[in-house]
């Protein structure tokens, strides 16, 4: 693995819902397994900053943004198909 | 008195209404879209649905100061201000006045992958935040169906709409949605199951090559609407639906008389004119002059000061005004005071609601006391008789709501028949006033003639005057009869030279009379001197006779005595 991308990954949640903390831990999970030390994620509430959802055309949530690498990937639901999560976020040519 | 009042508190509080700020609209929906619900408009592509919406946001705000958010799921912010901006609607200014919030939704379905279960609180968060930003009463979602394009989990999404649409309703905000139309159903994704409150449908129909956009309310619950379909149209001030035709008979009606224009023809009506307000018809077959008169209707009542449109199908202003010049008539004088409008089109521009509207439209705006429309007949190229007929139903119940006086003029076929053909017996009914000329044929000429067919509640002529077209103007000729009825033309010339003649003739005959009995007179005086000259001689013979006899007879007596 190169050492010098870093991943960037936006979680969007509303509120402290059981899909928003499943979402997260289901992300924290992959991230652990396949990207340990060059990812960071930001958990964004829009039920505390609602003007955020514009930025990233947020519909659904949770949604997870993958902001970098580019280009912009996004994955809707609750991330509890893995299989689904890290072809989403392009994870799975790398690990192979 | 408590039940007459309880009556009228509960048709107070029956539907709470959001006027739409669409011209006509409002008319047939009883007072406009229902508050603090949904509305769904649908239709095909470009019949009007963004534009109609739009409208209503933008409307909302300028006249009934009603913020509002348009969230977008096709175009872009820019384009949306951009695309109205042509209608004359600044959007940009709107926004930065805080009164209306434009949100373009993209749903990207190349970027976005579905793992799980998950909502649209996201969609929702955005919404009420910016309904909370200006504090909207009105919202737009155009076109939600993008939706089912952009996601893949249908369960999730039909259960969402329909928490949306109850969302909006406890939010108390007005919505409208709008979804394209689909085969067999409303809306291509069923969305008409979700908004039950009021859906509209907006038709965009081409017939005989002259399109016409329609709208119908399908369904509005809890409210009395219109049912047909109405005509709508599309112009640099938004839409504006056509309006329905009263379907009462109870305009007020004006006593007043406004002049014909033509002095002759004012004393054919014994009132001295038309009644204002009413409709008045001129009929005739081709070069009958029907505009000439028409034109001088117009001029007589610039000349009173009194806004006049003219609607011409036939001429542009620029031609009718070198026409008039030659019967000396000046318009142009009245187009530079303000006076008088004139309208040109060709009938084929657009459909018959459509000339309705612009005939409506300008009405409105310059606001005449009378109007001509040059000629009626020609419409029917566009439309069928039948369709004709309702158009000037319309628009003459229009006109007499407004008692505005109107002049049309209608050109009908050759025929034998004195009585005019039958594209005008479908109009007959609806005219207070019947005016036909026609061409008197005869003695190797054509003459005009103009004679009153009808007039409602007033006495008029019932003789066809003859009538010639000078550069002075029109002029109505004296009536000539003749041992055939009226006579015309060089016929008319005629019959007056050889009147002069008899008469003249009559004058030498007396003459000589007199002159005869003058001489007899004198004959007579001669022979009663010539008698009493001879009578004399007579009597003095006489006397001379007898004073001889009675000297004879002295003489003898005297010599008897001289004897003795």
């Amino acid at each position: 693995m190169k050492k010098a991308k870093e991943w960037q990954l936006r979680l969007y949640i509303a509120g402290q819902t059981p899909k928003s903390i499943m979402a997260l831990d289901n992300i924290k999970k992959y991230a652990e397994e396949y990207l340990k030390g060059i990812y960071s994620i930001e958990i964004i509430d829009l039920m505390l900053n609602p003007q955020l959802a514009e930025g990233d055309q947020i519909l659904a949530v949770p949604t997870l943004v993958r902001k970098f690498p580019e280009p912009i990937r996004k994955i809707i639901g609750d991330l509890s198909n893995e299989e689904k999560v890290l072809v989403g976020l392009n994870i799975k040519p790398l690990i192979q | 008195m408590a039940k007459v009042k309880s009556i009228s508190k509960t048709t107070d509080l029956s539907f709470p209404k959001t006027p739409t700020g669409v011209n006509g609209l409002d008319e047939i929906t009883n007072g406009g879209f229902p508050q603090g619900r949904p509305t769904l408009i649908c239709g095909g592509a470009g019949c009007g649905k963004t534009l109609l919406s739009m409208q209503f946001l933008i409307k909302g705000i300028l006249d009934y100061n009603e913020p509002g958010v348009f969230m977008s799921f096709e175009e872009t912010a820019k384009d949306l201000s951009l695309n109205v901006k042509s209608l004359g609607f600044d959007i940009e200014k709107l926004k930065q006045q805080k009164k209306l919030v434009i949100d373009h939704v993209r749903v990207e379905r190349s970027e976005i992958d579905e793992a799980g279960e998950y909502d649209l609180e996201g969609l929702f968060i955005r919404l009420g935040h910016a309904i909370d930003t200006v504090k909207a009463k009105r919202v737009v979602l155009d076109t939600l169906e993008s939706l089912f394009a952009g996601l893949d989990n249908q369960s999730i999404l039909r259960a969402e709409l329909r928490r949306l649409f109850r969302w909006l309703k406890e939010k108390g905000v007005t919505a409208i949605i709008t979804g394209e139309r689909g085969e067999g159903m409303l809306t291509r994704q069923g969305l008409e199951e979700y908004v039950s409150d009021c859906v509209i449908v907006l038709d965009h129909r081409v017939s005989d090559q002259v399109s016409t956009r329609r709208i119908r309310i399908v369904k509005y619950r809890g409210s009395t609407h219109g049912t047909n379909e109405y005509p709508f149209l599309i112009d640099e001030d938004g839409i504006s639906v056509l309006p329905i035709t009263s379907l009462k008979l109870d305009n007020k009606v004006s006593s007043d008389i406004v002049p014909t224009g033509i002095p002759g023809l004012n004393e054919m009506f014994y009132a001295g004119g038309f009644y204002r307000g009413s409709n008045i018809l001129i009929s005739g077959t081709a070069g009958t002059a029907k505009t000439t008169i028409a034109a001088f209707f117009a001029n007589a009542q610039c000349m009173r000061k009194e806004k006049v449109i003219y609607f011409a199908f036939e001429e542009s202003p620029d031609q009718l005004i070198r026409n008039m010049k030659s019967v000396g008539l000046n318009l142009e004088q009245h187009i530079k005071k303000g006076l008088l409008l004139i309208h040109s089109s060709r009938p084929s521009l657009n459909g018959l609601e459509l000339h309705l509207l612009t005939l409506r439209k300008l009405i409105k705006e310059f606001n005449p006391a009378t109007v001509v429309i040059d000629p009626v007949s020609n419409l029917i190229s566009v439309g069928s008789p039948q369709e004709v007929r309702s158009m000037l139903v319309r628009l003459i119940d229009m006109l007499k709501l407004n008692n505005i006086t109107a002049m049309f003029t209608s050109l009908s076929q050759q025929n034998e028949h004195i009585r005019p053909d039958l594209s005008e017996d479908s109009v007959s009914s609806l005219i207070d006033t019947w005016i036909t000329v026609r061409d008197l044929e005869g003695m190797g000429e054509r003459n005009r003639g103009v004679y009153i067919i009808k007039s409602r509640g007033m006495n008029h002529s019932n003789k066809v005057r003859e009538f010639v077209i000078t550069p002075k103007g029109i002029e109505l000729l004296d009536v000539e009869y003749g041992p055939n009825g009226i006579l015309t033309g060089a016929a008319r010339r005629t019959n007056q030279l050889n009147k002069k003649v008899s008469e003249l003739k009559l004058q030498e005959e007396l003459g000589r009379k007199d002159r005869e009995i003058t001489r007899k007179r004198n004959v007579l005086e001669a022979n009663i001197k010539a008698l009493r000259n001879e009578f004399e001689s007579v009597q003095e013979e006489l006397s001379i006779l007898r004073a001889s006899e009675e000297r004879q007879a002295k003489l003898f007596t005297d010599v008897k005595k001289k004897k003795r």
